[in-house]
């Protein structure tokens, strides 16, 4: 434990407070990650997950509040800042192919004024194998179901080679050998000492996916490893309801 | 005597195709980048905003590239200002602020200028370009391809994925106000050939027929400069022979080659659509 603190933390946030005019959707949330974790970031709808993600970004204005990713500022680090948001606001009839979307998971990484190259292109081209979509290289990326859409953009996300990933919600809508697949990718991005924020709905599977949890409902409920967070009191608090399917997990356990 | 032969002999044909080709090459290449980013009726109001920087660089005697981008610009940061600060959308704003310009630039021509010039300037008249004209046509055209060139990149990405842009750090508010610039210069660039009210044609039909025909963007640019020349130069050859205002010739063919591709393009056109469509529930009838 007290090794922890002379180790430099990849994600620092402090005091952080935001608001949709003048409404809070965060208030008063701290916490800090170390880097190599892979990290869910659980609450209810409307909790503020994808907000805080934003905000970490500075997609957003905050309204308070300090954050640092390994000890830098947003703006110096942000090529190294891999992000799928929960719903890409993006135009499905755009005329480009599925493995040129990977392609642009390269371009933070290269210069102004050059250009993709053959390094590039099989690089996005293996992130593409990854997630299993190598057959649909060529497609038109509208022409895709929603959920291979969602893994074209993980690729994207791969082909970055960031050092931090923000994913918010990037399994709703994947089948579940899929799901598999991906988790084992971001385990592996871990394991390489990458860190890894995951916003995720799915109670059942958290506890076998992250290392640490952050709980939130407008407020920080809870922070931590999952053994430590993922309690039904401290669910309770956050989703105001019981859970009694943790209480049988836990006696099993 | 043939068009052809008429090329050869007069200078003012010569420089009318030189000029209406490189128009039909910027407005098929900047037309791209406009549909993509859904901002067709923007390329209409700057069109339109044009006209009171053109009076009013004909009132002070300069040349009327300067006034024009100036308040092409300024009507674009105008568009953007109300439409960020109120709850006024963006469309809404587009048909307050142009309206106006084009307003104050009709009663500002007239109190200047003869009525002919204004209607040269609404709708065209490629076959009077002064040579200062051309090469001022030729100059914005060399860099605006050499700026599309360098910043493909970005341009691809901000259209495409404009949250991903600003996540890694990309300056999209810029990259949009630097594109509605090019687009103020396009469109004082095709003053003479297509005039005013038609410039929103050749800036969005040669690049919404591109974009029947491709799902590359590259691929798309080059089709879409190609059926911007092929329309002037057609259209060139309608004006001449029969007298008719060029810009409109230049839009009725470009618009001709629309409704061509709109039929038979191979992914995306209506009679493939449904041949195939009809194909199927036969297949699965019998
Ligand atoms: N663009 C916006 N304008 C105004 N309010 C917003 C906006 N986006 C989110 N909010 C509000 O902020 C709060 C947090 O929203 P957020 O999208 O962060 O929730 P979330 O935890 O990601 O929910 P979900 O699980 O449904 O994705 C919600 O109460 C929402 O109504
Ligand atoms: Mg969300």
């Amino acid at each position: 434990m007290r090794g922890d603190i002379f180790m430099l933390s990849a994600i620092t946030v402090r005091n952080l407070n935001v608001s949709y005019h003048g409404n809070d959707a965060i208030q008063n949330v701290s916490f800090s990650v170390s880097p190599g974790k892979l990290v869910g970031i659980i609450g209810p709808n409307g909790a503020g997950k994808s907000t805080l993600l934003k905000a970490l970004l500075e997609l957003i204005p905050r309204d308070t509040g300090e954050i640092q990713m390994n000890g830098k500022g947003i703006s110096e680090i942000r090529k190294h800042v891999a992000y799928v948001p929960q719903r890409s606001n993006i135009d499905w009839d755009f005329p480009i192919t599925v493995i040129d979307t990977v392609l642009l998971g390269t371009y933070p990484n290269l210069g102004i004024f050059q250009r993709p190259k053959k390094k590039e292109k099989a690089l996005a081209y293996d992130c593409l194998q990854k997630v299993g979509m190598g057959d649909y290289a060529n497609r038109q990326i509208g022409e895709l179901s929603g959920g291979q859409q969602q893994r074209v953009f993980m690729a994207r996300a791969l082909a970055q080679q960031a050092d931090i990933f923000f994913l918010d919600e990037p399994f709703v809508g994947i089948d579940v050998s899929s799901e598999k697949a991906i988790v084992n990718i971001l385990k592996e991005l871990r394991d390489g000492g990458k860190t890894v924020l995951v916003v995720h709905h799915d109670l059942n599977k958290a506890n076998d996916y992250f290392d640490e949890l952050i709980l939130l409902n407008k407020e920080l409920i809870g922070v931590g490893e999952v053994e430590k967070v993922f309690r039904s009191e401290i669910l309770a608090k956050a989703y105001n309801t019981q859970f009694p399917f943790l209480k049988e997990m836990e006696v099993q356990m | 005597m043939s068009f052809i032969d008429a090329v050869f002999q007069y200078g003012f044909l010569q420089k009318a195709l030189l000029t209406s080709t490189m128009v039909g090459i910027l407005c098929g290449v900047i037309g791209c980048f406009i549909i993509l980013r859904g901002m067709a009726l923007m390329g209409d109001a700057i069109s339109h905003a044009v006209l009171p920087g053109v009076a009013i660089s004909y009132a002070l005697g300069i040349n009327f590239f300067l006034g024009a981008v100036l308040t092409g610009v300024l009507t674009a940061i105008g568009i953007g200002f109300v439409s960020q600060n109120s709850r006024i959308k963006n469309d809404i704003s587009i048909g307050i602020m142009f309206t106006a310009a084009f307003a104050l630039g009709i009663v500002l021509i007239t109190f200047m200028k003869s009525s002919t010039d204004l209607y040269h300037i609404l709708f065209g008249n490629v076959l009077a370009v002064r040579p200062s004209d051309m090469w001022i046509t030729l100059g914005i055209g060399m860099f605006i391809l050499s700026t599309i060139y360098l910043f493909y990149k970005e341009l691809l990405i901000s259209s495409f994925d404009s949250t991903m842009s600003a996540a890694y750090g990309l300056p999209i508010k810029w990259i949009h106000y630097f594109l509605m610039t090019l687009l103020t210069m396009v469109t004082v660039a095709s003053l003479q050939t297509v005039g005013i009210v038609l410039v929103v044609a050749m800036l969005i039909t040669p690049a919404a027929t591109a974009y029947l025909l491709t799902e590359r963007l590259w691929i798309m640019l080059y089709l879409a400069a190609g059926f911007g020349v092929i329309s002037s130069v057609i259209g060139l050859y309608f004006s001449f022979t029969y007298n008719l205002p060029s810009g409109a010739t230049i839009v009725l063919v470009s618009t001709f080659l629309f409704i061509v591709t709109f039929a038979f393009s191979p992914k995306h056109g209506l009679l493939w659509r449904t041949l195939k469509s009809k194909r199927k529930k036969k297949a699965l009838v019998h």
